[in-house]
């Protein structure tokens, strides 16, 4: 793991831009306050020092969802997701259906459907371009709708 | 758009403040130069003179654990010690120390070295015979070398069997000053 500071510079940036975009620069100085606090409480427990990057992001989008929960409410899940539990946030079914997809493809899903990132921002989050993450978002809710069929 | 400078340092003190850290560090500027001074939450872990802070992370991080943040507000008594003891009105520390990864023999040399007075200096081979060592001279001089807090730690205040400063692990000229600060070096 390294050491916490080496993470949080090399994040900061990025992620403050990143919430400013999703919840305007007012909202976004509370929402990266508890993003690098929630991952602090965690950072202990990590057993490794791989793809924190996709790590913070899904923190961070986690943290402006719960932001945006009290504001508006949320998109409608596509047809794939309609039978989820009501009780549980999209993003917490969402985790659970997708755990047999490969890695890039369910991180893509789960920003795009759990999480309402658009493309710009998942390909943040995955270190690509845009268009790859629609691709890889696509190719994963192909895939779910396949394993539905079966 | 940058972040702001504001939100970095509420980040910074609310993580200390939360408990939320296994070190905390800051630089912190001194007659000697920038030191490199961190904490955990039992005590003062590190002093480092000339320091690379990032060799000095990836070190704590294997010592105390990962959560190594920059957090000049946790370091508040560190500093306000140190300035004190600079400007020559404080003779002793009152800052609790933290050297749980070092040696038990690192310990007890350096437990013996804290009770050394300001403005005295004592030997390596009688810091060895204090630990319960008396042949341990060379080993004793291994641990000054890598004395974690120095300054407050004062192995300055060690010198050769013959009175000579012989070596110091921030440079001699710092021991040097060290000694001339607390009056225990005349003339030039």
């Amino acid at each position: 793991m390294p050491p916490f500071e080496r993470f949080y510079e090399a994040h900061r940036e990025e992620i403050f831009a990143f919430l400013v975009r999703r919840l305007g620069r007012n909202r976004a100085e509370d929402a990266f306050q508890e993003t690098f606090l929630r991952a602090l409480r965690s950072y202990g427990r990590l057993n490794h020092g791989r793809a924190l990057r996709a790590w913070v992001y899904t923190i961070a989008g986690r943290v402006s969802i719960d932001e945006l929960r009290r504001t508006r409410p949320y998109t409608a899940p596509p047809d794939w997701l309609e039978a989820v539990d009501e009780g549980r946030p999209p993003y917490a079914e969402i985790e659970h259906l997708t755990s047999r997809l490969p890695p890039t493809e369910r991180a893509a899903v789960v920003l795009r459907y759990g999480y309402d990132l658009d493309y710009t921002d998942i390909g943040a989050a995955l270190g690509s371009s845009p268009e790859a993450a629609r691709q890889a978002a696509s190719a994963g809710v192909r895939r779910l709708r396949r394993k539905e069929l079966q | 758009m940058t972040m702001p400078s504001t939100l970095d340092e509420r980040f910074r003190a609310t993580a200390a403040a939360e408990g939320l850290l296994d070190v905390a560090y800051d630089l912190v500027d001194s007659p000697l130069g920038t030191l490199f001074v961190a904490a955990t939450e039992r005590g003062l872990c590190r002093i480092s003179f000339d320091p690379e802070p990032e060799l000095e992370e990836e070190r704590l991080a294997r010592g105390f654990g990962a959560r190594v943040l920059r957090s000049p507000r946790a370091l508040d008594d560190a500093r306000r010690e140190l300035a004190d003891y600079f400007e020559g009105d404080r003779h002793s520390f009152e800052l609790d120390l933290d050297l749980r990864p070092l040696a038990e023999f690192n310990r007890a040399v350096l437990a013996q070295l804290a009770r050394v007075p300001y403005g005295q200096t004592t030997t390596y081979g009688t810091l060895a015979a204090r630990s319960g060592k008396p042949r341990a001279a060379r080993a004793v001089g291994t641990v000054m070398n890598r004395n974690p807090i120095p300054i407050v730690l004062p192995c300055h205040r060690v010198v050769g069997s013959t009175g000579k400063l012989v070596g110091y692990g921030g440079g001699l000229d710092r021991k040097e000053s060290l000694l001339r600060l607390e009056g225990a070096l005349w003339g030039g």
